[in-house]
């Protein structure tokens, strides 16, 4: 399969069961390891050549990170990714809080790129 | 103490906003060994927190010191600051949020809470269309339709579903999830979605739109089903919602950052606000945020009854004064205002937008925390404190503004936050008298 030089997504970063029970550590290998996993809907991974533990880059204007994917199976529509809360999703955050106080902490347009170690790709 | 087994009944989680108070702990020797009815977050809460009483009191500049020098460190750091920010609060004791108040005031600083990225937003909402609000006692006897927008609390709050929201028996839902129609609005289907009798997948960032389509139903005003191409809910499921919603005895919307966080953020709170509001017209119908942090609740109470404002206020013309995007920490750090930050029980350089990271590592930081938090691993002076709830007691509160006290579990060899903010308060006192009389 071909895969698609760079494509926008919507991240959502969140909480999750397992950020919550590793957060109390920040330095565990743990907590690193589940603040830096990509959630993907299966199809847009798919059209990407992409399989479970296939790297991908993410950048916006802020920065960018590279990070493992895995199928988010049936709870994330195409065009929208997940990764929990962490210190991965907070380089992608800008500073600009529109006199909220608040930044865009979810729904952040990110670009896509495919890095490398999936199977099947180009 | 060794081999030594102790009980200690209803003692409080400060894990989660649900501040679950029924957590009965068994320790030994000096660990906690169980805690009987706490989630997976409230063990990983009581299990894991730091045991090591090996970190020095006080680190200044990357150097052991006692806490009366890091007092001395802090105070001087913070009478010489122009513009100084208070922030964090949400990890600690009502007690201790009071004198990190009084000492904004003294230093004529800015003073900002976890809730600026937490429900900021819904705070701004509050203000501006108010809050059809209840306790969580009242939507646990009285809710037979409850509605969760943009929130996961079966990951976030594990234990709302069983104790108030979803399962529990009350008084007027005598048969428990029988009696309760579970709805989950979200972008993603979460684990929640399991507990919901139906679940409304909208688009990304639609949510204000949607909310308002249901504003005007609600209201009689006709709706164009292109609305399905614009949320991605259908105008034939929106209505049905909505007459269910009518038909109910006491609805509740129960939201979540899903809201706060994303673009439009008090728009879309303020829109959920006003459709419970709406929803009076016809039945009894509440709005209430899901709140994160332990003792976040706590923190807006505590800076609204000193300062008549939830968070992001600043003291420097002798009063306070409310003005979110000004006065809240990420603009001051991201725009490179505040020259000196005291940060209590909170991590901002491990969750923060990265240019108010940058700027936080450039100025002198004073931070209070039990752990060596990233934050306190680039501070000037880092106090070492006890754990709130496990080592030190005092008052909470839970997401539903109701006061509780804390049960302790443990001694710790640390001082408290409390203590030490009012080590800090005294000096900062003492250091304006001397600059005055000099």
């Amino acid at each position: 399969m071909r895969a698609v030089s760079s494509q926008v997504f919507i991240l959502i970063p969140g909480r999750t069961t397992a950020q919550g029970t590793s957060v109390g550590d920040k330095a565990s290998p743990e907590y690193r390891r589940v603040t830096r996993l990509l959630r993907m809907n299966p199809d847009d991974m798919a059209r990407l050549g992409l399989t479970d533990g296939a790297q991908v880059r993410l950048r916006n204007a802020q920065g960018e990170i590279v990070v493992p994917c895995v199928s988010a199976k049936d709870e994330l529509p195409p065009g929208v990714l997940f990764i929990a809360y962490g210190p991965e999703s907070s380089k992608l955050m800008g500073g600009e809080t529109h006199g909220t106080g608040m930044p865009d902490s979810k729904g952040i347009e990110v670009e896509l790129t495919v890095v490398g170690g999936s199977p099947g790709r180009e | 103490m060794e081999g030594e087994v102790r009980v200690i009944e209803h003692a409080t989680c400060t894990f989660c906003g649900c501040v679950c108070d029924d957590i009965d702990l068994t320790v030994e020797g000096n660990r906690i060994t169980k805690a009987k009815n706490a989630c997976v977050l409230g063990k990983a809460w009581f299990f894991e927190y730091p045991t090591e009483e090996s970190r020095p009191e006080a680190m200044i500049g990357g150097v052991p010191a006692t806490t009366a020098e890091g007092i001395e460190e802090a105070a001087r750091i913070l009478t010489r600051a122009r513009y100084p920010v208070v922030y964090g609060l949400s990890d600690t004791t009502v007690e201790a949020q009071r004198v990190a108040v009084e000492i904004a005031d003294l230093i004529g600083g800015c003073l900002d809470t976890t809730t600026s990225v937490c429900h900021g937003p819904s705070g701004i909402a509050f203000q501006g269309v108010g809050e059809a609000t209840c306790s969580l006692g009242e939507i646990k006897n009285r809710a037979d339709m409850v509605i969760f927008w943009g929130g996961n609390p079966a990951e976030s709050h594990p234990r709302h579903f069983t104790k108030y929201s979803v399962m529990p028996k009350g008084m007027f839902v005598p048969n428990g999830r029988k009696d309760r129609y579970v709805v989950l609005v979200d972008v993603r289907k979460t684990l929640s979605a399991r507990a919901a009798d139906l679940f409304i997948q909208v688009k990304p960032s639609k949510d204000f739109e949607l909310l308002w389509a249901l504003r005007a139903l609600v209201k009689g005003v006709e709706v164009d089903e292109r609305i399905e191409a614009e949320t991605g809910v259908s105008l034939a499921t929106l209505k049905e919602l909505v007459e269910r919603m009518k038909r109910a005895k006491f609805g509740v919307f129960l939201f979540g950052m899903g809201l706060s966080m994303t673009r439009g953020k008090h728009y879309n709170a303020a829109a959920i606000l006003t459709l419970a509001r709406d929803l009076n017209q016809h039945t009894r119908f509440v709005a209430k945020p899901m709140r994160g942090h332990g003792n976040v609740t706590g923190a807006d109470n505590v800076v609204a009854w000193a300062t008549g404002y939830p968070f992001g206020v600043n003291f420097g013309r002798g009063y306070p004064r409310f003005n979110p995007g000004e006065f809240t920490t990420v603009d001051l750090l991201a725009r490179g205002e505040a020259d000196a930050a005291l940060i209590v029980s909170a991590d901002p350089v491990a969750n923060f937008p990265q240019p108010a990271i940058e700027h936080l590592k450039r100025i002198p930081t004073i931070v209070l925390d039990p752990q060596a938090s990233e934050t306190a691993k680039v501070a000037r002076v880092a106090f070492t404190t006890a754990i709130y709830g496990i080592n030190v007691p005092g008052t909470v509160y839970r997401m539903d503004d109701v006061p509780i006290r804390l049960r302790p579990a443990l001694p710790s060899r640390y001082p408290s936050d409390e203590e030490v903010l009012k080590g800090i308060a005294k000096r900062v006192r003492e250091l304006r008298r001397e600059a005055l009389s000099a």
